[in-house]
């Protein structure tokens, strides 16, 4: 017998899920960068926000229409995936369809695979007309540069050309067609074959076989290098997306030792710092770098795939302000890539490089145009929070550099001397009551 | 009116050994703003309407620090935080009611880590509670019939997932309550939060709060309904910028209920 085949097979998916793993691992380390938070609260609330968000994909479909269309890709990227455990059992060990040893069910499978490989062509084939004939304009916004206009299509040609070959294989298959169980789609298309020699049909169908499941390898592998890892990070993303109200933001543990201590009669501004404290003393207040951010943040900027909806949402964009939280993700991502980038090329060690997120990648100017009012938030389909990031960053202009806009000073000026944002006397609180 | 106002300070009841059964929590808006100090005393005038033994900090009261918060200060928001925590649990505070979200939203969600752990209530809220247990009644007076839209506030609504209360209340005005094409979790701010109440906003084509009352005046209201001192501003405002002043209010919904009875 020849083995040839199965080796190549062997080596392929080897090769493919090896350097996927290798990506994984970066990956994580990456997210690691990030400072720790404690996740470990709400596990129910988490668990259910991920079975309905990510699994139940109940916040795509606020939009009806590309809610409607993800949902048939992602039914028929999870789905279609069972067909591809039947390749590698088929591609390892030389057989030929081996599910198809059970029988009718099997022409049931593979009949609901060809129809929703079928809508799912249609599907993308719709999404690529909004990206690149309707336009929408979240599609074309100032951060969509070149790579992600190309990223976004490419992904699209790859889910067209793997579809395509999905149904030919089947189309070709000779002994399937005859089974005559399952091949809804696929009879329609063996027509254009018909003229063919059976040998020339079956090096169609090998040879479709053989590039749907290199392009499925490929495909994962591009993943890592694109704004489609949303589609394995969307679960722990939502996992570990926020549970408490979207109005609380975290108070610094840092600051409030400080503000304890501040305001403590009884402690000795002299006295020596316990044992070890010094190293509990943060080195930074604030974000202005992507290590400045929690892990969770890291997480979400590799789990954005860029589809605008916070964008679309935000006040201050739709006013024309520069602030866009995608490009808040966008750029935490690019940065984040730089830095594990610098990291591999000095040997595990990151060498400053002279560069951070703020200001190289995000401008002071889209940090001080956010409302926080959390519609991105809301909007994001994911659970991603570009809020956090834009106040970790703002903590940092204001605790470290001081650096807050000159009115804002004054906000906390008064604040400070008077207990109000404006300059009246806190003695005059009740005066309403007499005028 | 004023003296009609019964305004008591947690000291006074204190004073006379006595806990009242709220604290109203009047905020910087609600103290200094003109604008907003009547949105207080509408409120006011239904609390002693409704017979709710209430009192306030006054002088004693200090910004909750979500401005300072919000921009990045840390430290000013904490220093605030345990401040006005020291003087409330001093006091023995166990619930809280107060007119302005960005209020509401820090004390209930940001000082419990901090030590200060109260019930804390927005107005709309508390408002909808005396009317459900019969202490309050909403008659629709002047407001009966009228077109009314309610603009939700980003720390009541998103931030909090507080939509209805507010809703409710203006139902019971028997108004005609239209809403937005960006109303509930799809809100759109206007423009105040995250500090910017304080500084010019950054280079763009438009004003949020010119945006937000385009969407606003596009359902043709009369009265803008508005459930936060800032966004009261910010609509009014946008009004005015759309010379549409003499045609369409921008109101708190306590001023609705107290107007309403002529309070």
């Amino acid at each position: 017998m020849n083995y040839i085949p199965n080796i190549l097979f062997a080596i392929a998916l080897i090769a493919g899920i090896g350097y996927f793993a290798k990506n994984v691992k970066k990956l994580i380390r990456n997210i690691k960068l990030g400072h720790d938070v404690d996740v470990s609260d709400n596990k129910s609330q988490r668990w259910k926000n991920m079975a309905m968000i990510a699994l139940g994909q109940s916040k795509m479909v606020r939009r009806p229409i590309a809610g409607f269309l993800h949902v048939i890709v992602y039914v028929g990227f999870v789905i279609i995936n069972i067909e591809v455990l039947e390749i590698i059992i088929d591609g390892l060990f030389g057989t030929h369809r081996v599910f198809s040893s059970i029988g009718s069910l099997y022409g049931v499978l593979i009949g609901s695979f060809e129809i929703l490989a079928a809508l799912v062509f249609i599907s993308v084939v719709i999404f690529w007309l909004r990206r690149n004939v309707i336009k929408l304009q979240r599609f074309w916004k100032a951060e969509m540069t070149s790579w992600p206009k190309n990223d976004g299509n490419f992904i699209l040609y790859f889910e067209m050309v793997l579809m395509t070959l999905f149904l030919v294989m089947n189309a070709t298959d000779i002994s399937f067609q005859e089974m005559n169980s399952g091949n809804i789609i696929s009879q329609y298309i063996a027509p254009i074959f018909s003229g063919l020699s059976e040998g020339t049909i079956h090096i169609i169908e090998r040879a479709a076989w053989w590039m749907h499941i290199l392009g499925v390898l490929v495909f994962l592998n591009y993943l890592y290098f694109s704004k489609h890892l949303h589609i394995l990070l969307a679960f722990p993303n939502t996992y570990y997306g926020k549970t408490r109200p979207k109005g609380q933001f975290d108070n610094l543990e840092a600051v409030t030792k400080e503000v304890k201590m501040m305001m403590d009669p009884n402690v000795d501004p002299f006295a020596a710092p316990p044992e070890g404290a010094e190293n509990a003393v943060p080195a930074k207040f604030g974000a202005s770098d992507v290590q400045d951010l929690s892990w969770v943040s890291l997480l979400n900027a590799y789990t954005c795939t860029e589809c605008g909806r916070c964008t679309s949402e935000c006040p201050a964009n739709q006013t024309g302000k520069k602030l866009s939280p995608r490009k808040i993700m966008m750029d935490t991502r690019d940065r984040l890539e730089e830095v594990g980038k610098n990291i591999d090329a000095n040997k595990g060690e990151f060498k400053p490089d002279g560069k951070q997120l703020l200001d190289d990648y995000i401008t002071r100017e889209e940090l001080w145009a956010c409302t926080s009012c959390n519609a991105c938030v809301e909007a994001c389909p994911v659970s991603i929070d570009p809020l956090s990031i834009i106040l970790d960053m703002r903590r940092y202009l204001v605790m470290e550099q001081s650096a807050a806009p000159t009115e804002l000073n004054n906000m906390m000026t008064n604040i400070e001397n008077n207990g109000a944002p404006w300059p009246y006397n806190q003695m005059d609180r009740l005066n309403w009551k007499n005028e | 009116m004023s003296e009609l106002l019964k305004v008591p300070t947690m000291a006074e009841f204190m004073a006379q050994g006595k806990q009242p059964e709220v604290l109203f929590w009047v905020g910087c808006a609600g103290s200094f703003d003109d604008r907003a100090k009547k949105i207080t005393k509408a409120f006011v005038k239904l609390l002693n309407k409704s017979n709710v033994e209430f009192a306030v900090l006054g002088t004693e009261e200090s910004c909750t620090g979500d401005p300072a918060k919000r921009a990045g200060n840390e430290f000013l928001f904490q220093m605030q935080a345990v401040t006005n925590i020291e003087v409330m649990n001093a006091y023995e505070v166990k619930k809280i009611v107060t007119a302005c979200p960005h209020c509401f939203n820090t004390i209930k969600n940001e000082y419990p880590e901090l030590g200060g752990k109260y019930e804390v209530m927005h107005h709309t809220q508390f408002l909808k509670t005396l009317l459900d247990e019969g202490r309050l009644t909403i008659e629709g007076g002047q407001f009966k019939g009228k077109r009314i839209t309610f603009h939700d506030p980003c720390y009541l609504g998103r931030a909090n997932n507080v939509y209805e209360a507010p809703r409710d209340l203006i139902r019971k005005l028997e108004a005609e309550l239209i809403e937005m094409k960006n109303c509930r979790r799809n809100g759109l701010c206007c423009g105040a939060g995250g500090a910017q109440m304080f500084k010019e906003p950054e280079k763009g084509n438009k004003d949020v709060n010119v945006e937000r009352t385009e969407q606003a005046l596009d359902v043709k209201p009369q009265i803008i309904a508005a459930g936060c001192p800032f966004c009261n501003t910010m609509m009014t405002d946008g009004v005015k910028a759309k010379e549409k002043e003499s045609d369409v209010a921008v109101m708190d919904i306590a001023e609705l209920i107290a107007n309403a009875q002529d309070l």
